[in-house]
């Protein structure tokens, strides 16, 4: 249960300040909090409505809608399986009861030591390669039995930690640039020119 | 005869290596188009697209240049492209983002030049962690590169671009539901009127928002004209469109192939395309749109990829996906599932949609595991028809968004075409297929 630390404080003022309307960013700080802690927690959320100048209970309201959003502790791995129209015509559910066999879980539950969830989801749009899993929302296509088998085994002996990020991490890629378009004068790194509107130069 | 394959439009860049960094974008022709539409008038810009008649390639098929001219006159204007690809089935804006973001971007700029947008952003579905990530790659390369910020290649034009990621809600790729998600709410649809984006959109300002294959298509149109793209295909189905095959054919993938000169036939049997059925098993019944289209039998399998054509024939083609189902399919356990994927996404707003989806998921479910009764079938349709008064095609509506109607399609569809194989399910209390 934490608070953002400072360095998530000041990605979440980086992000605030993308937007015309601070309360856009309010996924985007959610998914910060979930990058730190693994899920979302209550602290993260009062947090989140100080920097943005909402309600813990606003926050809650947004963040209890979405499906990647987790309000309580998850696995480390959260692996989801595929099972809708496309997958269910290549194995889906049979790679799901595979899945709940192999690591002695149904889905939607945690292993006892902490390191894999299983959760049965919606398409995750890898059609053309079903039946496919995600990990921590890194995609897996023509996934066998063995193939499962091999994937677990690898995580759990954390040889992919490189491909896929602690759950909560989505994308590593941060942002280069704040706004520059319309930068003030004086705020800005270089000189700014009178902007002239395109359709006069016409 | 085989089908012409046309030279790729949206998918030229496939398979090159580290496709979707700018290095690779400028050596095939990255930026030109908005290099071009930057010389170009805004009204010139919007009329070239309107001549291509570029359908949205998002589900519904609205002519892009007339979402652009409904935009009311006021300022700011926003411009939202739409990744949030969550129709079950549909991959090919995913893989449109992890492997070209580049001509993603690009688009977009030649979309909020032409309507005079003060701001774009790019809405991603959370899932996809590489999507984001490539997105957030070439923004920057586009940023440092002079093609995004201010000034853009001396034009004296400025815009910032910025990508936002959803957080796992099929709802909020509803155009209306989405801009509520990028106002940091729950991903409730709006209804309509009056809150048409072009109107009242993001913030309240008009809004254009346009799916990304869509947005991707302008880099060509800019470049090629669009007479161009309208010298492909027929009728309103211009230029090409991507494909997404799944299901029981032997090379599924994303195709992109001639509007209205390939046929259903051609993507599932061309050995260049799907490559035929599974060990060659007969075809049962294929969905020709996306989970919210109703389903097509063989006698469609001549049937061309064209947007009208496929609406008079009672479906659509929707957001361009194709599912296969050959004779090893239990035609109830498809539609229920696609009923559940229904129930879970439905957002709650609207009771028809919120109680008849739950309903319909529990029924559907019981015939299938062998506990079915006979009057469940016109249950069935009786709960369809308070969802979608009159079971007619496009459905009526009873909800704010068309989440709610889109649930009866696969169900009424799988019980006009395979009602023995309900009753089977019920009669001998056991599923045939297992």
């Amino acid at each position: 249960m934490a608070r953002l630390s400072q360095p998530m404080v000041e990605r979440a003022r980086d992000t605030i300040a993308l937007y015309p309307h601070p309360r856009s960013a309010l996924i985007p700080l959610l998914h910060l909090a979930q990058e730190q802690d693994g899920w979302v927690t209550p602290d993260a959320m009062e947090h989140i409505a100080e920097l943005l100048d909402l309600t813990p209970a606003e926050v809650l309201g947004t963040a209890s809608f979405y499906d990647m959003l987790f309000l309580e502790p998850t696995g480390q791995h959260l692996i989801a399986i595929c099972t809708n129209i496309a997958c269910l015509l290549n194995g889906g559910y049979e790679l799901l009861e595979h899945a709940e066999e192999k690591l002695g879980i149904k889905a939607g539950a945690t292993t006892p030591d902490g390191k894999f969830t299983i959760e049965e989801v919606e398409c995750i749009a890898l059609c053309g390669q079903a039946p496919c899993l995600a990990v921590n929302w890194r995609f897996f296509g023509k996934v066998t039995n063995e193939g499962f088998d091999q994937l677990v085994d690898e995580l759990g002996a954390g040889r992919l930690a490189d491909e896929i990020p602690p759950h909560g991490t989505l994308c590593r890629t941060r942002r280069a640039v704040g706004l520059v378009a319309g930068v003030p004068e004086g705020a800005a790194v270089e000189p700014v020119q009178e902007h002239t509107p395109v359709e006069e130069q016409h | 005869m085989a089908v012409d394959l046309p030279a790729p439009i949206v998918t030229a860049r496939y398979g090159l290596p580290e496709s979707w960094t700018l290095r690779t974008y400028l050596d095939h022709g990255g930026y030109e188009g908005l290099r071009t539409a930057l010389q170009t008038a805004r009204e010139e810009l919007v009329e070239q697209v309107t001549t291509a008649t570029l359908l949205g390639r998002g589900g519904a098929g609205f002519p892009a240049g007339q979402k652009w001219s409904m935009l009311r006159k006021a300022e700011p204007v926003y411009l939202v492209v739409n990744g949030d690809e969550s129709e079950p089935a549909t991959f090919k804006d995913h893989q449109l983002m992890v492997t070209d973001p580049h001509q993603i971007v690009e688009g977009a700029l030649i979309c909020a030049y032409a309507v005079g947008a003060a701001a774009a952003f790019i809405y991603v579905r959370g899932e996809f962690a590489l999507g984001l990530e490539r997105m957030t790659q070439a923004v920057n390369e586009a940023y440092e590169y002079g093609a995004i910020g201010r000034d853009i290649f001396g034009s004296g034009w400025s815009i910032d671009l910025v990508v936002h990621p959803g957080a796992g809600a099929y709802i909020c790729g509803e155009e209306t539901a989405l801009l509520e998600s990028l106002e940091g709410k729950r991903g409730f649809p709006r209804i309509k009127p009056p809150f048409f984006p072009a109107a009242i959109g993001l913030y309240g300002a008009p809004t254009v928002v346009n799916n990304v294959e869509t947005v991707a298509n302008l880099p060509w149109i800019t470049r090629h004209g669009g007479s161009a793209f309208a010298a492909m295909g027929a009728g309103r189905s211009t230029g090409t469109r991507i494909f997404s095959l799944s299901g029981r054919v032997k090379r599924p993938g994303n195709y992109e192939v001639e509007m209205a000169k390939t046929t259903f036939g051609d993507l599932f049997y061309d050995p260049r395309l799907g490559g035929g059925i599974i060990d060659d098993r007969p075809l049962k019944a294929f969905i020709p749109g996306g989970a919210s289209a109703p389903w097509f039998g063989p006698d469609k399998v001549d049937m061309p990829l064209d947007q009208d054509e496929v609406g008079k024939a009672g479906s659509m083609l929707g957001s361009g996906s194709i599912v296969v189902m050959d004779d090893t399919t239990c035609a109830v356990r498809a539609a229920w599932r696609i009923t559940r994927f229904f129930h879970h996404e439905s957002c709650g707003q609207c009771t028809p949609c919120r109680e008849g989806a739950g309903w319909l998921d529990k029924v559907l479910y019981r015939i299938e595991q062998g506990a079915g009764r006979e009057e469940d079938l016109d249950l069935l349709f009786d709960v369809c028809d308070n969802i979608a008064p009159g079971l007619s095609w496009p459905p009526r509506q009873t909800t704010i968004c068309v989440l709610g109607p889109s649930i009866p399609s696969s169900i009424v569809s799988a019980i006009r075409m395979f009602r023995d194989e309900f009753l089977v399910h019920i009669k001998d209390g056991q599923c045939p297929y297992r």
